[in-house]
């Protein structure tokens, strides 16, 4: 789907984000990158979803880069309009690309049933719980129906408790969906729970250091699977190349 | 705010204006020059429509130039982040417009624009609409980077990204300044008032302060000036009032 090619990106202050990353990335797969802060594996988010460009290499689509839309962003904070509802905030992608609410509406409500918010429709922000606001952003990146979900470290600001509920619901909407996802982490437990596939990459400058891919059979009861323990295990035994 | 809270203020007030009328009548210190709050009230009620035809006259001026205020401050704002060659262009001038005593343009700006209302309004707003600007452009710059990005990942335009996350993300920013900017309106209006009043065109309190004062009606001029706080203090609140209400369904993630 997408293939990178020792691609390098140096910021103006003379700090080295990415070196020399290649990497193919297939289409429908679930890819953990996954390292310590300052590894530019948010950088190296960034320049997938078009927000920056590198420094050198190429990224190249198969199927031509993503019209908007195709591609979800969610970020690491909700980021939602605070003065705007819960069905507004999952309007606005739509509303951007010039999509009146006579088309749009069946698909917000939609959208916010699939994150299990379908009676919080009217509901601004600030009556929102954390882990709430987190749902209402992904509704918002899903809601176009895209190809390629990105995702920051979105569930990093919620305590364990919702974060591990909003996992396993991800895990069964990524079934759902069948739509490839990237989801940037720094906790090996999460890459481990969700991912097919985990990018280990390591900071000063940024680079992978290993491409594992995940025996775990996915869904809720993973956490106590020994092939969960092994592969945290595995994990954790390549973090001294990290750190 | 508990009852008794909301009452200290109320009665502080009148134990001041207790003391201040024991200490007159002690004093005995003569009306001319410092009347007690007794003989301030008597000046009002001997003519209560002048004044208050005045103080009309004055908060006329002031909301017309809050207005015109608001729009220029916005629209100045909003061409500001919009292009670069207007920041570049209207900063410095708009600094420039914020630093200029009033009190030494002002004749100037009387004898040019002839009509004096417009007159007294052109130095009302002169005088109030830095705040809001400045507040204005800096709301509009504070819009989250990560909701910049969504907006430029769905294809976004400049007026789209103004009109739908800059501009509803600097009300808070533009309501705070407004609420300076209301005051300052009212001060710019009295200032203007004072240099045209010694023309002989206006009809506005500060008129009738300098009018008080030659004549020697000390107690008036006080008069005058009560009406002057009153009607700040009432600005203020309303102004306050207003932000509640606009930026009610905000919740608490707004600034000040």
């Amino acid at each position: 789907m997408l293939t990178l090619n020792h691609v390098a990106r140096r910021f103006a202050n003379g700090v080295e984000a990415l070196h020399d990353v290649s990497l193919s990335l297939d289409a429908g797969d679930f890819v953990a990158l996954l390292g310590p802060s300052g590894c530019g594996k948010s950088t190296l988010l960034r320049l997938i979803a078009g927000l920056d460009a590198p420094d050198g290499g190429q990224l190249v689509w198969r199927d031509g880069v993503p019209a908007p839309g195709a591609l979800g962003f969610v970020f690491q904070d909700a980021t939602l309009l605070p003065w705007a509802t819960a069905a507004e905030n999952v309007f606005l992608p739509l509303r951007l690309r010039g999509i009146g609410w006579a088309d749009a509406g069946a698909k917000v409500t939609a959208a916010l049933a699939q994150v299990g918010l379908g009676g919080f429709a009217d509901a601004r922000p600030h009556q929102l719980s954390g882990g709430m606001r987190m749902r209402v952003s992904i509704a918002r990146a899903l809601v176009s129906r895209p190809r390629v979900l990105l995702m920051d470290e979105p569930f990093a600001a919620l305590d364990e408790f919702t974060r591990h509920k909003l996992q396993e619901d991800l895990l069964a909407l990524w079934r759902e969906l069948g739509c490839t996802i990237i989801f940037v982490t720094h906790s090996l437990y999460e890459a481990a729970f969700l991912a097919r596939r985990i990018v280990l990459m390591s900071p000063r400058p940024g680079r992978i250091v290993q491409d594992i891919a995940s025996e775990v059979r996915s869904g809720a009861a993973a956490r106590l699977d020994p092939a969960y323990a092994a592969l945290v295990a595995q994990i954790t035994g390549h973090l001294r190349a990290v750190a | 705010m508990t009852a008794q809270t909301r009452l200290a203020p109320v009665l502080f007030f009148v134990l001041m204006l207790l003391v201040w009328e024991g200490l007159v009548r002690l004093t005995n210190v003569p009306a001319y020059l410092v009347p007690g709050p007794w003989a301030i009230g008597q000046a009002f009620l001997q003519a209560p429509s002048v004044l208050l035809g005045s103080l009309a006259s004055t908060l006329l001026v002031t909301f017309v130039a809050l207005i015109v205020s608001a729009l220029v401050g916005v629209a100045l704002a909003v061409a500001m982040v919009a292009s670069k060659w207007a920041r570049a262009a209207i900063q410095p001038w708009a600094v420039v417009l914020q630093v200029t005593p009033i009190v030494a343009i002002a004749p100037l700006i009387i004898v040019w624009v002839g009509d004096p209302f417009a007159a007294l309004v052109v130095c009302a707003v002169i005088v109030a609409f830095f705040p809001i600007f400045s507040n204005t452009a800096i709301g509009l710059g504070a819009a989250p980077a990560d909701l910049l990005d969504l907006f430029r990942l769905n294809g976004a335009g400049t007026w789209d990204t103004i009109r739908l996350l800059r501009l509803p993300a600097a009300l808070p920013y533009f309501l705070a300044g407004l609420r300076v900017s209301g005051g300052l309106s009212l001060v710019g209006a009295v200032v203007a008032e004072f240099v045209a009043g010694s023309g002989g065109v206006a009809s506005g309190l500060a008129y009738r302060i300098l009018e008080a004062g030659y004549r020697l009606q000390i107690p008036r001029m006080f008069a005058a000036l009560v009406l002057l706080s009153l009607a700040g203090l009432a600005i203020n609140a309303a102004l306050a009032g207003l932000a509640r209400l606009l930026l009610a369904r905000y919740g608490d993630t707004t600034p000040r």
